[in-house]
This record gives C-alpha cells, sequence and structure tokens, in this order.
C-alpha cells in the first residue's frame, strides 16, 4: 500500500510538471484529490490494511495530500503571474527608438574655451572688463606705444572706418582704458572679437583674443612666467612643458612668447608645429614704462605685466581643427560636436 | 632674413650645429621659422682618378680616358686639353644631372664609347673655371659623391626679424648676435680701399636741398668697369639670400646691402644729365618710371633723387630705367645715403612698393655705416668689374642722425623688474657682447652708450631687455605674485549672458558666431525702411571684400545666411543663437554705438525628429523660448504687443517686446518676400533682443511666499468675444479687477468655428481661488467668481459661451 502511495505522488508531481495552462493543473488536481481521486481511493481502500499499519499509512497519507495540495497552489499562483506577464508583454515596445524631448543645443567652441580660461584667471584674481571693438586709433595704437608710421604697424594690420577710427587689432586697447579709470592694484582680463584685414586657412578677418594686465607695486618678469605657466599647466594638463622666450611688443618690454611642446607629436616634429617641436602660445611682457606714462601711473613705484592670447588658435589645438575658418562657417554639424 | 651659414662663418666662427644654432638665435629674441637645406645644382657627379689619356683615333680635338671610381673603370671621351693620368676630377656618370637641365647619357663619339663626362668646375656651377676639368685636391678618395667630398651644400635659417631690430637685417648684424651668444670674436671685413689718381670732385657733386628726409647722402665713383656676370661665389650667397643675380654691380650693391644692412644704389653715370646729383621732394603728380618698367605717379613730398635736370631714381625705395647700369656701361656712380625712416615709410605705402631697400630704410639705418658700406662696394665693385675708383668720396652730412648718449642703468631696476639677482659683471658681460659702451658710475650704478646702429635702445628698460635675453629667460625664476585684492566692478551682462546661454542650450539651441562684417545690401534684404537707424551703416574702408564692408546693424541677416547655408548642406531643423555687438554710426570723429544683442532662429520644426513625426515650429515656439528666459531671470512684466514691428516679418505673426514700457525686442516669423529675396527654402522665426536693456534690470534678490495649505477651487468660463481679441486684453481685465483670492487664471481652451457666430471665438479661462489661510466654500468662491465674470462682460462686450 505504502509503495502504491509512494508511486502516486511521483505521477502526480510527473504531472504537474507538464501541466500548462490552469485547467491542466486542475485536472491533475481532480484526477488525485478530487472526490473520486486516486489518494481518495487509496485511502477508502484501508480498511484492507492490517490494523498494525493503518495509522502509519492514515499519516502518509495525509502528507502526500498536503504536500501536492501546496504543489499545486504554487503551480496555479505561478501560472496566474506568468498569464499578466503575458499581457504585459503583448504591450512590448522598441527601446532602441530614440528618447523624446529636447536635446540640447552647444555652446561654441571658441566661447567654450573664453569659458574655460577665465575661469583659471578668475581663480587667479583676474575680473573680466570689456571695451569696444571699434576703436580709436589713440587706444588701438598710439596709446600703446605703437607711433604713427612705426614699422610696429606692420605686425597688425588694420581695418579703418576713418583716418582715427580703426576695428580694434587686438584686446590691449582695453587695458589702456582700464588704466585710465582706476588705480594699481589691477588684475584684468579682456576677452573679445578683434578683427585684422587677413582670410586664409590660418586668418580669419575676425577672430578673438583674450588680454590680461596684472599691475602692483613689485610685479617682476618671474611672476608673469609663474602666472602664465600655472595657467597653460591648468588648460593643456600639468605635464606640459612650456619655454620663454624673447620678442617684441611695442607695449611690453621685456617681451616673451610663450611656447609649449607640441601636443600633437609631444615635440619630436610635425606638420602643426613646423617641425620646430614647439606651438607659439602667447605673447606676453612687462608693461613698457610708456605705456604706464600715457595713463599716468608711475613706472618707477608700479610695474605689471600683459599677455595676449587667440582663442581659436588654442580651440584648434584642443579640438584637432585644421581649419580656421570652421569656427564662423557655422555648419551645425560642426558645431554639435562640442 | 635668409642667413647662409656658410656666409655667416665669413663673420664669426661658427660651431654649433645647424640646429643649435637656430635654437640659441630664437632663444635670444631671432626666432628662426625654418632650417633649408640648399643642395648643389647637380647630382649623380662623383669624384674620378684618371687612370690613362691617349688620343681619339678618328678626332684631333678629342681624347680617350679610361677614369675609375676605386671599383669600376669607365671609358670617357673627353675635349678637354689639361687631362692627365693621375688627376682627380669630377665624373658625371651615366644618369647624373647637371646644370642647365642636362642628363648625362651613354653615347658614342666618333665610334668611341663614352659612360660620362669629364666636368669643368663651370658646368657644375661651382666655380667659374671653364677653361678645363675641375682638378680636385689629390687627397679625395674616388667614387665619393662630390658635391659631400667638396662640402657643396649649405644650410639657410630663415630668421623673423621683429621691427626693433632693423640691426638684424643684415648677416654681419646676425653674426654679431652669434658671436655674443657664443662669446665668438665679430670678424669685419676689411676696409683697404685702393683709389685712383682722378678726383670725384671734379666730375661731380651732390646737392641735397629736402635735408630732413636725407640728412646724409655719401657717394663713390668707378671709371674702366666692365660690366659682366658675377663670379660664382657671389651667385651662390645672393641666391642663397633669396636674390636674383643681375650683373657683377648691382649684384655688389646687393651684396653688400645684405651683408652691411645699408641699401645701395649704382647709377649709369652717363644717363645723370649734369653729372651731378640734386635730392629733393617731388611735386604732386610728378612722373616717374621705375626700375621694374612700370611708370608711377608720384604724390607730393616724395622723395627724389635727381641728376640736373630730371629724377632718377625714388629715394631709398627703387632706382629709375633712365639711370640703370646697363652691359656697356663705364662709369659707375655709386650712392650710400641715410633717408628719413618715416618718409621711406610713408612713400612705399602709397606706391605699394615694399622693396627690400625701402623696408631697410623705414627701420632705420645705421647712420654711421653709411660711409663703410659704400667704401666695401666700391672695393668689391673694382674686384668684380675691373674698374677703378676714383679719389675721394663725397660725403654730404647737413642732419646730424646719431649722437652717442649715455644711458644710466640701475642694477637694482633690473633685478626688480626680472625678479631674480644677475650680478653686475653679467650686465656689463653681457652688454659689452653687443658692442656697449658701459662704465660705472657708482655702486650698482652704469652709463651705457649703445652703438649708432642700435637706435631701438634710449632708455633704461631697452638695456634691460637687452641684458634679460642675453642672459637666459629659461634662468628666471618662476615666481607667482604676491596676492593683493583688487575690487573691480563686474560686468553684469556677462553674467547674464552666461545665464541664456544655459538657458538657450539647455533648451535646444545652438551657439553661432558671425563675423560682425556684412555685406550693404543687408539692409535692403531686410526692406528696412529709408530713415531706420539701422541703415546707419559704419563702412570699413579698406574691407577684404564686398560682402564683408560694413559692420552689421542687426544680428539677423547674419542669422539667417547661416539659416541658409545649412539648408544648402541638409540641414534644415535649425535652432541657434548668438550673442554680439551690433554698431550704429555716429557722427565722423565719433566712435559708433556698440549695442549687445542676443539673437536667436528656429526653422522648420520645433522637435527634433520623433520617428518621423515633426512638428512644425510656429510663433509659440519661439515665444515659449524668450519667456522660459525672462522667467529665469525674474522679468514679470514682459508683454507682447502685435504693433507695426519689423518690416522684414510676417505682419500677422510678430510681435514687439517690451519690459515695462521699454521695447526691448522684437520676435516674428520671416517674411515671405524676405524668404524669396534671400532665396531660403524654409519657413524660420527670429528674434532679437538687446542684452543692455536687460542686464539693467535684472530682478536681484529672491523673496519667499508662503504656500497655502489650503486646496484652490477652479471654476472654467467660456468667453465669446471678437475673434480679433487678444488674450492679453482679457487677462488684463481680470487682473485688473485685483481680488485677492484669485490666485491664477489660465487658458484651457481656444475654439473658432461651429456653433459660433461669425467673427467670433470662444476662449476658454479657467480661474483658480485660494485664500491662505482657510478652506474656501463654494458661497466665497462664487461670489468673487461672478463678480469678475459680471465685471469682464461688463467691460469687454464679451458673452459667456452657451448663455
Amino acid at each position: 500500500m505504502i509503495s502504491e502511495l509512494q508511486q502516486l505522488e511521483k505521477d502526480a508531481l510527473v504531472e504537474l510538471a507538464t501541466a500548462v495552462t490552469e485547467e491542466q493543473i486542475l485536472v491533475v488536481k481532480t484526477k488525485y484529490l478530487g472526490r473520486k481521486g486516486l489518494l481518495t481511493g487509496i485511502l477508502r481502500n484501508i480498511a484492507q490494511v492490517p490494523d498494525a499499519e493503518k495509522p502509519l499509512l492514515g499519516k502518509r497519507c495525509n502528507e502526500v495530500k498536503d504536500h501536492l495540495n501546496s504543489k499545486i497552489e504554487i503551480a496555479l499562483q505561478l501560472q496566474s503571474s506568468r498569464k499578466k506577464e503575458d499581457v504585459l508583454l503583448k504591450e512590448r515596445i522598441d527601446v532602441t527608438l530614440p528618447g523624446r524631448g529636447v536635446y540640447c543645443g552647444r555652446i561654441h567652441p571658441i566661447i567654450q574655451v573664453r569659458r574655460e580660461i577665465c575661469t583659471i584667471f578668475a581663480s587667479f584674481g583676474f575680473s573680466v572688463v570689456e571695451g569696444p571693438e571699434i576703436e580709436l586709433d589713440y587706444y588701438n595704437f598710439e596709446a600703446l606705444n605703437i607711433p604713427r608710421d612705426h614699422p610696429a604697424r606692420d605686425m597688425q594690420d588694420t581695418f579703418y572706418i576713418e583716418e582715427n577710427i580703426v576695428l580694434r587689432t587686438h584686446t590691449s586697447p582695453v587695458q589702456v582704458r582700464t588704466m585710465e579709470k582706476m588705480k594699481p592694484p589691477v588684475r584684468i582680463l579682456s576677452p573679445g572679437r578683434v578683427y585684422r584685414p587677413d582670410s586664409d586657412i590660418s586668418h580669419t578677418p575676425m577672430f578673438h583674443q583674450i588680454e590680461g594686465l596684472l599691475v602692483d607695486k613689485g610685479v617682476s618678469f618671474g611672476d608673469l612666467k609663474g602666472i602664465l605657466t600655472a595657467f597653460l599647466k591648468k588648460v593643456f594638463g600639468d605635464k606640459t612643458t612650456l619655454r620663454f622666450r624673447p620678442s617684441f611688443f611695442p607695449f611690453t618690454e621685456p617681451s616673451a612668447e610663450v611656447d609649449i611642446r607640441c601636443v600633437i607629436c609631444s615635440g619630436r616634429g610635425c606638420r602643426v608645429c613646423k617641425q620646430s617641436g614647439w606651438l607659439e602660445i602667447l605673447g606676453s611682457g612687462m608693461v613698457d614704462p610708456a605705456v604706464f606714462q600715457n595713463v599716468g601711473y608711475d613706472p618707477e613705484v608700479y610695474t605689471g605685466f600683459a599677455f595676449g592670447l587667440g582663442l581659436e588658435r588654442i580651440a584648434m589645438l584642443k579640438y584637432g581643427i585644421s581649419d580656421i575658418r570652421l569656427f564662423f562657417e557655422n555648419d551645425i554639424r560642426f558645431l554639435r560636436q562640442f | 632674413m635668409l642667413v647662409s651659414l656658410k656666409w655667416l662663418q665669413d663673420y664669426v666662427d661658427v660651431d654649433l650645429t645647424a640646429a643649435e644654432l637656430a635654437e640659441s638665435l630664437t632663444m635670444a629674441g631671432l626666432e628662426v621659422d625654418e632650417i633649408k637645406a640648399i643642395k648643389p645644382a647637380f647630382s649623380g657627379v662623383i669624384v674620378a682618378k684618371i687612370l690613362s689619356v691617349r688620343p681619339h683615333p678618328s678626332a684631333d680635338k678629342l681624347s680617350l680616358c679610361k677614369v675609375t671610381d676605386g671599383s669600376r673603370t669607365y671609358p670617357i671621351v673627353c675635349g678637354a686639353k689639361n687631362i692627365n693620368a693621375g688627376d682627380v676630377v669630377p665624373l658625371a656618370k651615366i644618369g647624373a644631372t647637371i646644370p642647365g637641365g642636362y642628363t648625362i647619357k651613354s653615347s658614342v663619339l666618333r665610334g668611341e664609347k663614352s659612360e660620362g663626362m669629364l666636368c669643368s668646375a663651370a658646368e657644375l656651377e661651382i666655380g667659374d673655371d671653364a677653361s678645363g676639368i675641375m682638378q680636385l685636391p689629390q687627397n679625395i678618395i674616388p667614387g665619393a659623391l662630390l658635391a659631400e667630398a667638396l662640402d657643396l651644400g649649405d644650410t639657410v635659417l630663415d630668421v623673423g626679424i621683429t621691427p626693433n631690430r632693423a640691426d638684424c637685417l643684415s648677416m654681419i648684424g646676425i653674426a654679431r648676435e652669434v658671436a655674443a651668444i657664443t662669446g665668438k670674436k665679430l670678424k669685419m671685413p676689411a676696409d683697404n680701399i685702393r683709389e685712383s689718381a682722378d678726383d670725384i670732385n671734379q666730375l661731380t657733386s651732390v646737392k641735397i636741398i629736402d635735408t630732413d628726409l636725407c640728412p646724409r647722402y655719401t657717394a663713390r665713383m668707378l671709371k674702366n668697369v666692365k660690366i659682366g656676370p658675377s663670379p660664382v661665389w657671389m651667385k651662390t650667397r645672393l641666391e642663397a639670400a633669396g636674390l636674383r643675380s643681375i650683373n657683377n654691380v648691382v649684384d655688389v650693391t646687393n651684396f653688400v646691402m645684405l651683408e652691411m644692412g645699408q641699401p645701395l644704389h649704382s647709377f649709369d653715370f652717363r644717363f645723370l644729365e649734369e653729372g651731378r646729383i640734386v635730392v629733393r621732394k617731388s611735386k604732386q603728380d610728378e612722373e616717374f618710371v621705375s626700375l621694374d618698367g612700370k611708370s608711377r605717379k608720384l604724390a607730393a613730398d616724395t622723395l627724389l633723387i635727381c641728376d640736373g635736370l630730371k629724377p632718377v631714381a625714388i629715394g631709398g625705395i627703387m632706382g629709375g630705367l633712365n639711370s640703370e647700369v646697363k652691359e656697356d656701361t663705364q662709369i659707375v656712380f655709386l650712392e650710400s645715403a641715410y633717408f628719413n625712416p618715416v618718409s621711406i615709410r610713408r612713400s612705399a605705402r602709397k606706391l605699394a612698393m615694399p622693396t627690400d631697400a625701402a623696408f631697410r630704410f623705414e627701420r632705420g639705418i645705421d647712420p654711421e655705416g653709411v660711409l663703410r658700406a659704400l667704401n666695401r662696394a666700391a672695393q668689391l665693385i673694382a674686384e668684380l668689374s675691373g674698374g677703378s675708383i676714383y679719389k675721394n668720396y663725397i660725403d654730404e652730412y647737413p642732419q646730424k642722425v646719431f649722437t652717442a648718449k649715455e644711458i644710466p642703468l640701475r642694477l637694482s631696476r633690473i633685478n626688480e623688474i626680472i625678479g631674480t639677482a644677475i650680478k653686475g659683471k653679467d650686465v656689463v658681460r653681457i652688454l659689452r657682447s653687443i658692442e656697449m659702451d658701459i662704465t660705472q658710475a657708482g655702486r650698482g650704478r652704469y652709463l651705457v652708450t649703445p652703438p649708432s646702429f642700435r637706435a631701438d635702445i634710449t632708455r633704461e628698460i631697452d638695456l634691460i631687455e637687452e641684458v634679460v635675453r642675453l642672459y637666459g629667460y629659461d634662468l628666471i625664476p618662476v615666481l607667482l605674485p604676491s596676492a593683493s585684492i583688487t575690487e573691480m566692478a563686474a560686468v553684469p551682462r556677462l553674467d547674464l549672458e552666461e545665464r541664456i546661454r544655459q538657458l538657450l542650450t539647455g533648451t535646444g539651441y545652438t551657439e553661432v558666431i558671425n563675423f560682425s562684417f556684412i555685406t550693404p545690401a543687408s539692409v535692403d534684404y531686410l526692406c528696412l525702411k529709408e530713415n531706420d537707424l539701422r541703415r546707419r551703416l559704419v563702412h570699413i574702408k579698406n574691407p577684404l571684400v564686398e560682402d564683408q564692408s560694413v559692420m552689421r546693424t542687426t544680428m539677423v541677416f547674419g542669422l539667417l545666411d547661416t539659416l541658409k547655408k545649412n539648408a544648402n548642406n541638409g540641414c534644415f531643423n535649425l535652432k541657434l543663437f548668438e550673442m554680439g555687438r551690433v554698431f550704429l554710426s555716429r557722427d565722423a570723429g565719433e566712435l559708433p554705438e556698440e549695442k549687445n544683442i542676443l539673437a536667436g532662429l528656429l526653422s522648420r520644426t520645433s522637435c527634433d525628429d520623433l520617428w518621423g513625426a515633426k512638428l512644425a515650429a510656429d510663433f509659440y515656439d519661439i515665444k515659449g523660448c524668450l519667456a522660459n528666459i525672462f522667467f529665469d531671470l525674474k522679468l514679470n512684466n514682459c508683454r507682447y504687443r502685435s504693433e507695426n514691428s519689423e518690416p522684414f516679418l510676417h505682419p500677422g505673426k510678430s510681435c514687439n517686446i517690451y519690459l515695462d514700457d521699454i521695447k526691448i525686442g522684437y520676435a516674428g516669423e520671416v517674411h515671405p518676400d524676405v524668404r524669396d529675396r534671400m532665396d531660403l527654402k524654409i519657413n524660420a522665426y527670429i528674434y532679437e533682443i538687446n542684452l543692455d536693456i536687460l542686464a539693467a534690470r535684472i530682478a536681484h534678490g529672491i523673496t519667499y511666499k508662503e504656500i497655502s495649505k489650503y486646496p484652490a477651487v477652479t471654476r472654467d468660463v467660456a468667453f465669446v468675444i471678437g475673434a480679433n481679441v487678444e488674450t492679453d486684453y482679457m487677462l488684463e481685465i481680470v487682473l485688473r479687477q485685483k481680488e485677492d483670492l484669485l490666485e491664477n487664471v489660465g487658458i484651457f481652451d481656444i475654439y473658432i468655428g461651429k456653433g459660433l457666430p461669425e467673427g467670433t471665438k470662444s476662449l476658454g479661462l479657467r480661474f483658480s481661488y485660494r485664500a491662505p489661510d482657510k478652506t474656501l466654500t463654494d458661497l466665497e468662491v462664487n461670489n468673487v467668481h461672478e463678480k469678475i465674470v459680471r465685471n469682464t462682460i461688463q467691460l469687454t462686450g464679451a458673452k459667456v459661451r452657451g448663455e
């Protein structure tokens, strides 16, 4: 009898495992546990079992019954949740379709670079100032120690509006205007558009510069080296190698061009650095005493340094752009990359 | 300035490699832009040794040689007489090229095979001797390449000379720098002029009328000059410097200019009428034919070198065709002068003649070197052309240009400026190395006298720069300035721009930068009225192209142009903005007005591609974009008025924008006519906002308002009003009643069509009521609401829909 019971339990579990629908599960239930079910049948025949075995058989029957009942219950629950899932799965969507909503626009790469530089210098205590883009010859040249008919004017071809009015060729006139208005100490940065009649793969007639100026008592060329070194390492990375080399700007003396080791070839020589291994990044120098005299500062009391750099050049190096004109063609396929 | 290293060796011993020298010069302020290798004008020519020479069996003038390159023997037929067994000679092998573009081929000459060609120095352009085969030193091993064996190549440095360093526009100037950097000695060419018996003063005279423009004029004359080609050493030097050889007289003047920095000019004395020189200014429109064959009308005050009757040269710029040295010239009049730099600069620019001479004169030549260059040139011409130099020279020097001046220099000041401690003895050594005269004038004090060729050094700071650049920028320590706090007035507009940039990019707009100059036709494209201020364009006198010849007075044209360019590339769905300036002209002599403007453009769809479903953009998309900005800036008083807006906007879909009662800009759809005119294939919405006004009015400070804990009650009403009545009008009337409980009123529906009288629309408004301190009862709400509706009907003539 016991072995019959064992076989029954086994069979029931096998049948349950193959039952998929609710109906099939219920058929199994009725077949084994129903009023006319097989287990009930065994119980009915318990009379034929010797008395001594009766309690054990009764106990086993109840165990099998409970066991099968709970298995069937689990099967029914599983089946019902699978059914709900099936309904949800029918609502399946294509998750690879693009997300909906407004995709953000981009900030112009030149402005991004300007922002980065302004932020770095703000951390050094420099404030942003502005000046006119159409400027008096006096501020653009003469106050900066570039007299009329001086060969230094060749360094900057100029768009003229009138004899004494020009499109500013650099952002340096802002230093003069600022110094005229305030007493030292001065720590300013002046970003903006500048203009020179030149147009080819590396020149556009309009471009952007940032000019910086620091004037105080006891400012030295060593300080200039310090600030610009810290700045360039922030922009191009801590491992950037720099060199300062003598140059000439009419409004600074001594003057220095600042080069960094070519970021493309690491100094081995390539097309971008014209095989020199160095990239010219900015111009700088100690403010010429003549400029101080023009704005009424005493050069014996105050010293200072100024520097200027082209934003397009920095952006071209940072992003690997070889044609400067791209910045102003405003091709959306270009702008979206930044 | 192109600097041949071989030539440079004439003036200073250089034992650095080209790369090392370039680096040293660059680090002393003479930037080397390029290092160029110059190769000889032939290839495939080797050194060979003649083994035997015997006469050609069937040609008297030819001989048959056997030559060896050390491993192979070549049969050569040769026409030269100066060859013998054992000679070491240049052999152009088969396949070699020699000057003149010839390639050597295997040939048979009168029945004898020739496998190459023995060359003369002239044939290879390494020397002038054409009389026979070039004889090479016996110690050269056969088989070597000739160019290498004789070290025939050269290296040329392209040195950028800054405008202050006129003294470096010469080989000697560069050599002086090299000497100073390397500690070597400068070697000046010898001045050993040999004069003949005849006195120049008996033949000619010089009279300077305009001494301001020509403070010094010196001259020498040579006779029995034979014009001919220059020797090879001269030609190679000039070519290395980028000049073309012309003849042995003109070449010398160029050579000395390159060597000493002093431009010179040679006249054929035959053509100097009355045999004399007069230096004067030109008259207005005086005509003159310069050496380049061009006839030019001169402006007044151009400096002219004249003979007794007519101009023969534009002083310091270019000689005249009428007096140039020709093949049959015999008597040469040689000029070396100092001209006023400003005058030369002005004339050269006016005439557009940036000649090598003008370039040097306008930067200032050495006024004390004029005579030395004259003598050097006379001596070289005599050597090269066989002429003899007349006795004496002319030196008209009416105005002193150079006076030696002592400049005080303080050691303390040097160290203050550079931030380090240079020693006095280093200062003295450095300044002496560039020929400054320096004397001690007390402890840490010096008196320095710069030489006459350094007109750029007039102040203490100029001396400091010289000291530092030769001391080495590398040796200056990297410091950081001590901080002094500076209080600077910030530019509020820049913060505003950053905020707007964030908002706009966040809502899908991309920033563009257009040129500030545009075409003058822009104002016509935009149909601006005759009296529109934006027609007062600022014109550029010297634009690169017509399309960039005026400063923009509106940013719209640039944006529309950007749209057009992108549409041509197949990109139609654009959301763009730009922040920049427009320029409005004022009276002559005054700087134009510059306004800071934000401009935006939206074209075609307001959404990015949504799986093919495209939403067409309309006016409310850009209005929403602007409203978002005003919301962020807490500018609550912005009004959009449908008054006559811009002529380039759709009259029914545009507005002016006001902040309180100040107009700050406009927005709208581009007028179809403008679209046609600009050939824009797609619709676009644009706006411009004045950032200066906005920046001045940004609200500062935020005050929190308590949020009510009690629920709001809403009531909807649909008003039937005239189809042209604007929503703002209705809302204002509602709000003007200032009912405290009315928290908000908004639009929930607009309907025009069936069921409404012709010419009317239904405007559904949702009123929201709330009290800060209690839950409102229906009765309380109804009282207020009915009052508002009643008043609104009364004030506007509207009807409530369905009543």
